[in-house]
């Protein structure tokens, strides 16, 4: 036969690549994105009517640790019903052997791609994040990819945390545990981690995450993605040429971010809620515990947050000024 | 075409087998995968003309298989497609160094190759050197993987219609190459269009195109797996092998 054309070869490599979905409640609609460990499509569930966000592995055999991750990864979220974290709705298998799950099609835009938004709306969002990490947390999962492009915004301001597919289940998963101050170890009963296996994204990365030690990664590995997340969300165009980034940043809020990001988990938060707490505080304009303040800083931070009161009372002396002035000539 | 290895034993683990049968059904998938890559790269990145391609194309082949260099392979240090493309280069570097070579390989011969067929491929590439196509040095691996990847696509279509035929699902194959395969000019024909031309139901339309799809990846990835000398490669291939970044088609 005649060889194929670049255009053919580029419709077989999709038509292979596209999810064979018969006998099942959805038909794709469109592709949304690819990651590791599967492509994701935008779906339409005939049954219920609605659109979906469909997750399949990209190899249907010789990778059963991928599939098993999949399905790993579906369990996760299905008993992770927070706010913060998308919804799976279901889970199977295509008649290639592929394994899939669908889940909410979350309309929005993932962190990286948000348009403009102030200082203090990228800190709330920093907020969310952390809820939602930390009821992970509560719930014996680690997140282990934290990074802007698994943070969605939708449209109403929701703030989701996706791809959970390198989360790490420690302990007992049915137990609320604090994992950020409780190193745990595989569950057992799911796939592990292999020594010197490195999962997650450089950037973003726990050192002893990169250093593919699985055992020595717990809840603060999130803590310090997600200093490096706040690291992103502070930095500005014009920060962007200086190598730490950090030029405009006031200073409790770089010190929230080496807190976070500190080398030695020992060194970072205890947990992402006090992250949380610190970043909370920041925006309230109340001291946070990562920053020793001096006398100066102090004295402008409680005149910021005290401004209003201040103003008036000022306003109030220059108006006695003012009268003492006037009724003593 | 040639024939893969029914099994799922890997070609490169053939082709280092000291048993020489093993070693020859090995190389004869081998050279079926590569010899269009092959006489291609050395057309377009040594921009030798037909004859000399042709000739380097199988004496690269009849030297590989006589010296068992590529059974030298290391698995942890590149994948096999990109180790081959080296050899490649160093064998025809010296080639074209000695001129005055002579002519070998003469009494080796694998699975018939088409070089007609390839020359034709070729004239329809940008870069073919009867197109006066620019230099593409900086994109060997590109170029040597687009069209091992054409081969292998090529070949697993083959596999397929010979499958279809035997099994007497011609109809299957026929909306398959309406709406995946054709070329010819216009959009492709809706689901409606293809039912009304075959005289099938739209539901069969869906459905046989499923099943051509799900044979052709199955077919795809067999002879990938038989290809790869680790898991680790075939998934690394796999991944880049299968969809691109292009939107899939909605059902029409």
């Amino acid at each position: 036969m005649n060889a194929l054309s670049d255009a053919a070869l580029r419709r077989l490599r999709d038509a292979a690549d596209t999810p064979d979905l018969t006998g099942t409640k959805y038909e794709i609609v469109g592709r949304i994105g690819q990651g590791g460990m599967g492509t994701v499509y935008r779906a339409r569930d005939r049954e219920l009517g609605r659109e979906i966000a469909l997750k399949v592995v990209r190899l249907p055999e010789g990778a059963p640790d991928i599939a098993a991750r999949m399905m790993r990864e579906a369990r996760t979220l299905a008993r992770l019903e927070h706010p913060g974290i998308v919804p799976v709705h279901d889970v199977g298998t295509m008649a290639d052997g592929r394994v899939f799950y669908a889940m909410k099609l979350v309309r929005g835009s993932p962190l990286h791609e948000l348009s403009a938004t102030s200082l203090a709306e990228r800190l709330a969002i920093v907020e969310r994040v952390c809820e939602a990490v930390a009821f992970a947390h509560a719930h014996g999962v680690i997140h282990r990819d934290l990074k802007p492009q698994n943070v969605m915004v939708g449209a109403f301001g929701e703030v989701l945390v996706m791809d959970w597919g390198v989360a790490k289940v420690v302990g007992d998963a049915t137990s609320s545990l604090g994992v950020g101050s409780v190193p745990g170890t595989d569950n057992p009963a799911e796939p592990s981690t292999g020594h010197g296996v490195v999962l997650g994204t450089p950037g973003y990365m726990a050192p002893e995450q990169a250093a593919g030690e699985p055992s020595l990664v717990d809840g603060r590995a999130d803590v310090y993605a997600i200093g490096a997340l706040l690291r992103d969300l502070c930095r500005t165009e014009k920060d962007a040429a200086h190598p730490d980034g950090s030029r405009d940043v006031p200073r409790p809020l770089r010190a929230i971010i080496r807190r976070a990001m500190a080398p030695d988990p020992v060194d970072r938060y205890a947990d992402v809620t006090a992250l949380a707490r610190d970043v909370a505080a920041f925006r309230a304009g109340d001291r946070v515990t990562a920053h020793k303040e001096n006398l100066v800083e102090r004295a402008r931070r409680l005149a910021v947050r005290h401004r209003t009161p201040i103003l008036l009372v000022l306003a109030y002396l220059l108006m006695r000024l003012t009268f003492v002035a006037v009724v003593g000539r | 075409m040639g024939s893969f290895p029914a099994t799922r034993h890997s070609v490169v683990a053939g082709i280092a087998s000291p048993d020489i049968d093993t070693r020859r059904v090995a190389f004869d998938a081998l050279v079926s995968a590569y010899w269009r890559p092959v006489y291609k790269y050395v057309r377009i990145k040594w921009r030798r003309d037909r004859e000399d391609a042709a000739d380097l194309t199988q004496e690269f082949f009849a030297r590989a298989f006589e010296k068992g260099s590529l059974g030298r392979f290391e698995p942890t240090r590149a994948r096999f497609r990109t180790f081959l493309r080296v050899c490649l280069d160093g064998f025809v570097a010296n080639e074209i160094k000695a001129r005055g070579r002579l002519k070998r390989g003469g009494n080796v011969s694998f699975v018939p190759v088409d070089f007609a067929a390839a020359e034709h491929d070729l004239s329809m590439h940008p870069a073919a050197p009867d197109a006066g196509g620019a230099s593409v040095a900086d994109r060997d691996d590109d170029l040597f993987r687009q069209e091992w990847v054409r081969g292998l696509f090529s070949d697993a279509v083959a596999a397929l219609r010979a499958s279809c035929e035997a099994a007497g699902k011609t109809t299957q194959f026929a909306v398959f190459q309406r709406y995946d395969l054709d070329d010819s000019s216009g959009a492709r024909p809706t689901y409606a269009q293809l039912a009304a031309e075959l005289a099938i139901p739209v539901t069969q339309v869906t459905n046989y195109l499923a099943f051509a799809r799900r044979e052709l990846r199955r077919l795809v990835l067999e002879r990938l797996r038989s290809l790869c000398a680790s898991d680790e490669e075939f998934r690394l291939e796999a991944r880049e092998l299968l969809g691109t970044d292009s939107p899939p088609s909605p059902p029409a």
